[in-house]
């Protein structure tokens, strides 16, 4: 199992990664494993607004649909439409391929969010 | 919470990377390698299925024939000693109890193979049933285990394992007492991929050496252990009825689509004025075969809108079909709806996704029958 050292965690196994002051936000490698071969993302809408927490994203693997949720509260500022054509890119690079980029509102909350090698340890 | 239920394989998954998930109060492997690369392998090679959590019973005694005639929708008296039937058993009102395979070994001896899910409630409705005929009812649920070997490579497979000729078991026939490297097997010529393949009984002692010598065998002719995720997957693309999803005690044979399975002419069987009276009065809803236009994958129990935003069905089964890499399923939909072409709207979460009827023959089934 891959996990990045600079990101951050969360236990419903979403990463995040600050780029300045926007953050990316995907699913892990682990995530991808467990959900297997991945034939459908579901993609918020720009600029629309989602508590720590609320699901922002679906995503459609063969055998079933798993919710995505928000590691911090923010506002959508990016989407990556390349995972409407290749969803399975997630399976492929789980880390390279964000799902959205947000606008945080707090950066508070990534305290609350675990390190790499935190998120390492819990998952074994 | 009651423990979950196991097969006599259940050790053996864990040295395929099984990864398991609860299935009716059973703990079975929804995949090994992969769904996608386990279909592709049954499609292309083989696979090898554990599906001794199927039912089995056993009907003996002079009336046995005359017994599972009346109890089933389809016709045994054309049936030859070592031949399979496919077939429905209903209520009296037409819903279905469960759908099963009927093995014949004489006109006084049958094994009637039924559903994991339904093993109970069926036993107890054969034997309700049978009070007035001179038959006994054994389930043998829990003595047999049950493999199915499946895919163009099976017959090669399974011949380097045995000196019986395989090519003699024609399409739904079956064998007793096939020896296969020793293990005493019951083999027929049946499964739920469309692919050709077997179906493989044997007690519960002798399966675990039969899954790992046929995965020795098989391994270099592409075979690989496969879970109930490409199951479903492939007996999608094969249009093959799920009792739970298009069979239940709420949907009749003849809605399922499966009329060819139900001889309305024939004596008196359980749920034929009921079907009879449908029938003639005309089909109100019917499963049909459906592929979504736009992005997403309908699943068992999505809403189904027409044009004016009036719920016209629902989704039985939905996937995404590896084999056509299209987004495909079967729904039970207003009669008025079940024309090719017919288009219509699944509520997928918080969207409408358009999609449209389309045959049911997703993927051309590659039987082999003489």
């Amino acid at each position: 199992m891959k996990v990045m050292a600079d990101y951050y965690y969360t236990k419903n196994h979403e990463w995040l990664r600050m780029e300045g002051e926007k953050a990316y936000i995907g699913i892990t490698d682990y995530a991808q494993k467990s959900m297997g071969d991945i034939v459908y993302v579901e993609i918020p809408e720009l600029e629309e607004f989602f508590d720590k927490g609320s699901c922002f994203s679906v995503i459609e693997s063969v055998k079933t649909a798993s919710d995505i949720y928000m590691p911090v509260d923010g506002v959508v500022t990016q989407i990556n439409n390349t995972l409407e054509e290749e969803p399975e890119s997630l399976n492929e690079d789980a880390y390279a391929n964000w799902i959205i980029g947000i606008q945080l509102k707090d950066k508070e909350q990534l305290k609350e969010l675990m390190t790499g090698e935190e998120y390492e340890t819990f998952c074994k | 919470m009651n423990k979950l239920k196991t097969t006599p394989l259940h050790e053996c998954y864990s040295a395929h990377d099984g990864k398991l998930i609860e299935f009716f109060g059973w703990e079975l492997p929804v995949q090994f390698e992969g769904i996608v690369q386990e279909h592709m392998a049954v499609r292309q090679a083989a696979g090898l299925f554990d599906v001794s959590h199927m039912g089995e019973v056993k009907v003996i005694g002079e009336d046995a024939q005359a017994f599972i005639q009346y109890l089933i929708t389809n016709d045994i008296a054309k049936m030859s000693n070592n031949d399979v039937l496919y077939t429905l058993m209903c209520y009296e009102y037409g819903g279905v109890v469960d759908d099963l395979l009927v093995y014949k070994f004489s006109s006084t001896h049958y094994l009637l193979v039924i559903n994991a899910s339904n093993i109970e409630k069926d036993v107890e409705w054969i034997q309700q049933q049978a009070s007035s005929y001179h038959v006994m009812i054994s389930n043998l649920s829990d003595e047999l285990s049950e493999l199915a070997l499946q895919g163009p490579m099976a017959e090669q497979i399974l011949q380097e394992l045995t000196d019986e000729k395989l090519k003699d078991i024609g399409f739904f026939q079956f064998k007793n007492h096939v020896l296969i490297q020793g293990i005493d097997c019951l083999v027929s010529r049946t499964g739920y991929t469309g692919e050709d393949g077997f179906e493989i009984f044997t007690d519960n002692c002798s399966i675990s050496r039969l899954w790992q010598l046929l995965l020795e065998k098989g391994a270099a002719l592409g075979l690989k252990p496969a879970g109930l995720g490409c199951r479903d997957t492939l007996r999608l693309e094969a249009a093959l009825s799920l009792y739970g999803q298009e069979l239940s005690k709420d949907i009749s044979p003849l809605e399922a689509g499966l009329g060819y399975f139900v001889k309305l002419d024939k004596d008196n069987f359980i749920g034929q004025k009921a079907l009879l009276k449908q029938k003639k009065e005309g089909l109100k809803r019917r499963i049909v075969g459906f592929e979504l236009l736009d992005k997403g994958i309908a699943r068992h129990g999505y809403p189904i809108f027409n044009e004016k935003d009036e719920v016209i069905g629902f989704v039985t089964t939905g996937y995404q079909s590896p084999s056509l890499n299209k987004s495909i399923g079967l729904a039970m939909i207003d009669i008025n709806y079940t024309k090719l072409d017919t288009v219509f709207y699944i509520q997928v979460r918080k969207r409408k996704l358009k999609a449209q009827v389309i045959s049911k023959k997703f993927y051309n089934k590659k039987y082999k029958k003489s």
